[in-house]
């Protein structure tokens, strides 16, 4: 089935899929009136949609080498679009963004700028020259480009580094959603969504990562979209939410002017339960200096660019301009989530605090609140807290604190909409995470086992074995990142946007300077590398231990001050050694154009 | 000069648009946001909101398709572009 005419069925394949999961999200609906249980709807809806990528990760099995690494380079572009969306929207963008939004406002979304903006240069700079290269993984660019086993070895350390500071966030999430969806403990739901990520992406590696993923962007994406229209129209905000909010918006401004931002005192927010929040922040108005959003949106540009488990997706495509028609796709695809999630934080906000709508709880006495049945649920799930500061009966603006997750998992209900409605909530989630943690375990182990195992330590290897150590190295790892996860230390390795800096520190200008200055040199791009690594963790470890910072660069654009530092030691290195050899400028050119056989061959 | 170089010249001559685009899109603007949000842009948003949450991300999606179209242009003109496949 999946082989040969596949391919060209996929239109007709990905449309019968999607009808199918329509029509599930039907029955649910049905069930739920005739009376199955919230539970019951929620394990329906997280194991069904598991189940379905399980059996397209066994579907896509595979024994050759270019299947398991680069999906045979075949991947049509619209569908590799929508696999790279996949890969890309974290557990986190699906869950936190919008809460992000809802709290932080302009500052925030920097974030959307920078991780929409990234692609411009990655269609740009690198995809469709690496393509060319007909390399596996991004450190056999490196490895090949400059030549010897060091370079290799260095880039695939500034992988791993930056790629599992990412992935064991990802199996946190698993592990969250799928705890409470099955109502697990999450020390055993960790390794549950474990099993679901490696059910996806042990036989079929990059080929089963691929069709798993275009399947995990359709749940996200309806279970996105659905609620927040839902929404719109049921509080009677707009049919189009996105070009129809601009009243609501405006509404927002004047309700924050009439309430005011006032500060609590220290004692009061001591009583604030750990990682809620309060709305502090004007929605829509400018709160943040241009250089603090220019530079994290920069920040996040380099690093998009530079993370290993993006640019082996357009690894797949089967031509050069395919590749660079693909990262257009993947940020259409991007964008359909990222533009909703504005508009969710802004319904989410207004349905909470207008009192002229009957879902606003600012204003009414707070016995009342603390009575409706949705507060009760998400305050016992630690993510609601309200709290009589002033002791007036009444509640305030500054009295009202919420978790970021709960824009996205509560605006549901406090709105009104049927469970079925959080049980798809649920299965997206889990349909984010599970993509991203599956593109960054695959992404690490196939460059320790083509580059390390094969490329440096068994050059002789055959495929059969190459596989074989492919595969274990990615049980290995995964479950090194959900052991990681289990410990809950998210505080310290949960954070995203530190992967960003890192990726960005230690490969950005070893990746761009390889295809665009044909004289930067192995010893360039080592200093590269390691310098750019090393001051950007110096500079992080600095920051964190009460270092003042310059320039304004701060724990999460560290990345800059790397990328710099890396960008300097390159050049200098670069300038100060031989030039690279006759044969390399050769591969240089060759790579520049699109026509004519790929550097390395078919199978290496 | 040969084709390859030519080539290679005009690739690098659209890429240095396309990035400046970009810079104006992702950056430039916003060392004006403060300014621009008293303006009412697209359907009634205040303008830097809406280039944060709709404005910058469409114009990078339409960027690149541009660019991708503009760069199999020159590859065509060049007798660079790839058969077959797509």
């Amino acid at each position: 089935m999946i082989k040969g005419n596949f391919i060209d069925n996929l239109p007709k394949v990905y449309g019968i899929y999607t009808g199918g999961f329509i029509g599930f999200i039907i029955i649910m609906a049905i069930a739920e009136q005739m009376g199955m249980s919230a539970k019951a709807i929620g394990i329906a809806f997280v194991a069904f949609t598991v189940a379905i990528y399980a059996i397209i990760g066994y579907l896509s099995r595979t024994a050759q080498a270019d299947a398991y690494y680069v999906a045979g380079r075949q991947v049509p572009t619209v569908f590799n679009g929508m696999a790279t969306a996949a890969d890309w929207m974290s557990g986190a963008s699906f869950v936190a963004m919008a809460g992000g939004i809802y709290f932080k406002g302009y500052g925030y979304m920097a974030l959307l700028v920078g991780w929409t903006g990234g692609y411009v240069l990655v269609a740009s700079l690198l995809a469709p020259y690496l393509r060319k290269f007909g390399c596996y993984t991004v450190p056999d660019f490196i490895g090949t480009r400059y030549g010897g086993n060091l370079a290799r070895f260095c880039a695939v350390v500034v992988l791993t580094v930056a790629s599992f500071t990412y992935v064991t966030a990802q199996i946190n999430a698993t592990g969250t959603i799928a705890s409470v969806a099955l109502d697990i403990p999450f020390q055993y739901a960790v390794y549950v969504g474990l099993v679901s990520i490696l059910l996806c992406s042990m036989l079929g590696g990059m080929r089963g990562v691929t069709w798993t993923q275009v399947a995990q962007y359709i749940v996200l994406i309806i279970a996105y979209l659905l609620p927040v229209f839902w929404i719109s129209n049921k509080i009677g905000a707009g049919f189009f939410p996105h070009f129809m909010l601009a009243d609501e918006v405006a509404r927002i401004a004047d309700l924050e002017q009439q309430f005011g931002f006032v500060a609590n005192s220290k004692e009061n927010l001591a009583m604030v339960p750990k990682g809620l929040a309060g709305i502090t922040k004007a929605h829509s108005a400018v709160n943040a200096t241009p250089w603090a959003f220019i530079s994290l949106a920069l920040a996040m540009m380099m690093g998009t660019a530079s993370l290993p488990h993006v640019m082996m997706r357009y690894f797949t495509t089967p031509s050069v301009k395919a590749a660079r028609k693909s990262v257009g796709w993947s940020v259409f695809f991007i964008f359909l989530l990222y533009s909703s999630a504005p508009m969710l934080a802004t319904l989410s906000k207004l349905a909470l605090i207008d009192p002229s709508l009957p879902t606003g709880i600012i204003g009414k006495s707070v016995a009342d609140v603390q009575a409706i049945d949705w507060y009760q649920n998400w305050n016992q799930a630690n993510l609601m807290f309200i709290s009589d500061f002033n002791g007036n009966g009444t509640v305030e603006l500054n009295e009202f604190f919420m978790g970021g997750k709960a824009v996205v998992l509560a605006t549901p209900e406090i709105a009104g909409l049927p469970y079925v409605i959080s049980g798809l909530v649920a299965a997206g989630g889990m349909a984010a995470a599970m993509s991203t943690a599956d593109g960054l375990i695959l992404a690490i182990a196939n460059a320790i086992s083509h580059d390390v195992y094969y490329k440096i330590i068994d050059p002789k290897a055959e495929t059969a074995k190459r596989l074989v150590v492919a595969r274990v190295l990615l049980v290995v790892i995964g479950f090194a990142g959900a052991t990681i996860a289990a410990m809950e230390i998210q505080g310290i390795l949960g954070s995203v946007i530190w992967a960003f800096d890192f990726a960005m520190s230690g490969l950005f200008f070893p990746l761009v300077l390889g295809v665009w200055w044909s004289r930067a040199n192995r010893e360039g791009a080592i200093a590269g590398m390691v310098l750019g690594l090393l001051s950007g963790l110096g500079y992080l470890i600095w920051v964190r231990n009460g270092g003042s910072g310059f320039l304004g660069i701060t724990q999460l654009t560290f990345g800059i001050f790397g990328s710099a530092v890396s960008l300097v030691a390159m050049v200098v290195v670069s300038l100060a050694t031989s030039a690279p050899s006759a044969a390399t400028q050769r591969m240089v050119d060759e790579c520049r154009i699109p026509s004519g056989k790929s550097i390395l061959g078919k199978q290496h | 000069m040969s084709k390859q170089a030519q080539h290679w010249e005009k690739t690098r001559g659209l890429l240095f648009v396309t990035l400046a685009i970009w810079f104006v899109f992702s950056m430039g603007i916003f060392l004006f946001g403060a300014e621009m949000n008293e303006v009412t842009g697209p359907f009634g948003y205040p303008l830097t909101y809406w280039f944060t949450c709709q404005g910058s991300l469409a114009i990078f999606v339409i960027l690149i398709f541009w660019f991708s179209n503009r760069q199999e242009k020159i590859d065509e003109e060049f007798g660079f572009s790839e058969r077959g496949d797509d």
